[in-house]
């Protein structure tokens, strides 16, 4: 069976899940003069993809090859010492677990839906919907992976009005990392949950907090 | 010639209020001496550094167990400098510290800091086993290089678990081997003194903290168990320290 165009529909900016009201901790860095051009954005992708960008995709890779949810929702928790993105992580994975209900529906969401009615980690969530949508490990760390630098250059490109085609190099110089990141993430969630990575981000999380306090910003996170 | 090396303390309850080391066992470089402590009932064990360590290669643990009841703290004499080993096959050092809390016990680990010599390798690893009910202050400091100097390679990587569910997992890398980006807008932003501090306390349960920014590179954060961490950058160890020092003062040290 072939399923190329399965993840397609999930990792379509497109789908429904409300992943353009977050930049990812890029807002928060733009403020700080920390991102600035090309270059720091760059930058900043780089560090967030080997960071929690790695741990998310390990998430969504071990949800995807069937570990437990609820044990991987404890994990991600564990691995999220911030409670404002405790909080995104929970509301994202929400509005994704209702999008992938709808298109593909199935026990295995409904029981996770039930478990945690306010929502799981989204990478979680989004590993089991892989799984559910026949894809595989691999298939859940891709989208993670790309999620994680995608959603910064977005929000750059209206932060700091930079060239939309500058923003989208970005993207296409980290693709050799991106499938790094995939593979490494994928080939942790097989050994299962003990041996998942937990790379953290100090910067990211001290960002989150400082921002969620701010009565005026662009994006939620 | 690389050195392997493990350190143990275990403090157990007297059942009278006082706290008593039956082990106390240092090994090669890490010596662990019994030393005043400024608390009645607590026991105050003190790492002597007794020669220059760790160099690339070496394999050194301290394992320290504070069984229920019990009141343990514990510091260091020195700063710990990772140091490149004896010649290019040294390889990279390993440095592991095992934690483990008792129902009721109190554990302060309370070292000073790791310097990431130019030039040396270490992988820093800390578990921590916490009993339901016991309490646990624990600081760690990272700084990138001594004075004027870049950065060694350091991984480390802090994993606490209490009652056997997680509780908090970090991992971090920063140096020449580190994957790209360590230095850059979301993990570093060219700071060179990294620091956490973790307070586990069962007056957590009822009433988490809030969270709030200490200065604009820290953050004192509630995790999703009786916890609350301290996460903090700084241009130098001093200003680190101080951040920490303040946070600490504000919160359960153990009591």
């Amino acid at each position: 069976m072939t399923t190329r165009a399965a993840l397609l529909v999930l990792a379509d900016g497109r789908f429904p899940a409300g992943g353009h009201a977050h930049s990812g901790g890029a807002e928060p860095a733009v403020t700080a003069g920390r991102i600035r051009d090309p270059r720091s954005l760059a930058d900043f992708c780089l560090g967030r993809l080997h960071t929690t960008g790695l741990t998310a995709a390990a998430l969504a890779a071990a949800a995807a090859h069937g570990l437990d949810p609820l044990a991987l929702d404890e994990a991600a928790d564990a691995r999220t010492p911030s409670p404002a993105l405790r909080a995104v992580a929970r509301k994202l994975g929400r509005q994704l677990m209702r999008a992938a209900r709808a298109t593909w529906p199935g026990p295995e969401l409904d029981a996770l839906a039930t478990a945690r009615p306010r929502g799981a980690h989204q990478p979680v969530v989004l590993g089991l919907t892989a799984r559910v949508a026949g894809l595989g490990p691999e298939d859940a760390a891709h989208c993670v992976a790309y999620e994680t630098v995608s959603g910064p250059a977005t929000a750059v490109v209206r932060l700091l009005s930079l060239d939309p085609f500058e923003a989208t190099a970005v993207l296409a110089r980290l693709a050799p990392a991106l499938d790094r990141v995939a593979e490494q993430a994928a080939a942790a969630a097989r050994e299962g949950i003990d041996a998942l990575p937990a790379a953290s981000a100090p910067l990211l999380d001290i960002a989150a907090e400082a921002h969620a306090a701010r009565p005026v910003r662009l994006f939620a996170s | 010639m690389s050195v392997s090396a493990t350190a143990r303390i275990t403090a157990v309850a007297d059942g009278r209020g006082s706290t008593l080391l039956p082990v106390l066992e240092s090994d090669g470089p890490l010596a662990v001496r019994r030393t005043r402590s400024p608390e009645a009932g607590c026991a105050r064990v003190t790492v002597v550094g007794a020669m220059s360590a760790p160099l690339g290669g070496d394999r050194l643990s301290i394992e320290a167990r504070a069984e229920a009841g019990a009141r343990l703290s514990v510091d260091s004499a020195a700063a710990t400098v990772a140091l490149p080993g004896a010649g290019p096959e040294a390889g990279a050092a390993s440095y592991t510290i095992r934690l483990s809390v008792g129902e009721g016990a109190v554990l302060r680990w309370l070292p000073d800091q790791l310097v990431s010599a130019y030039g040396s390798e270490l992988d820093m690893v800390t578990q921590v086993e916490l009993a339901a009910g016991a309490r646990l202050v624990l600081r760690e400091e990272q700084i990138l290089g001594r004075h004027g100097e870049q950065t060694g390679s350091l991984s480390t990587r802090l994993t606490v678990r209490l009652a056997g569910r997680p509780l908090l997992d970090q991992q971090v890398a920063y140096g020449p081997t580190a994957p790209g980006g360590w230095d850059g807008a979301a993990v570093l932003g060219g700071h060179r003194a990294i620091g956490q501090l973790l307070v586990v306390h069962p007056l957590f349960e009822d009433a988490p903290a809030a969270p709030r920014l200490l200065g604009t590179d820290a953050v004192l954060t509630p995790l999703a168990g009786p916890a609350v961490l301290v996460t903090a950058l700084a241009a130098d160890a001093r200003l680190l320290r101080g951040i920490l020092d303040e946070a600490l003062s504000g919160l359960p040290n153990g009591a």
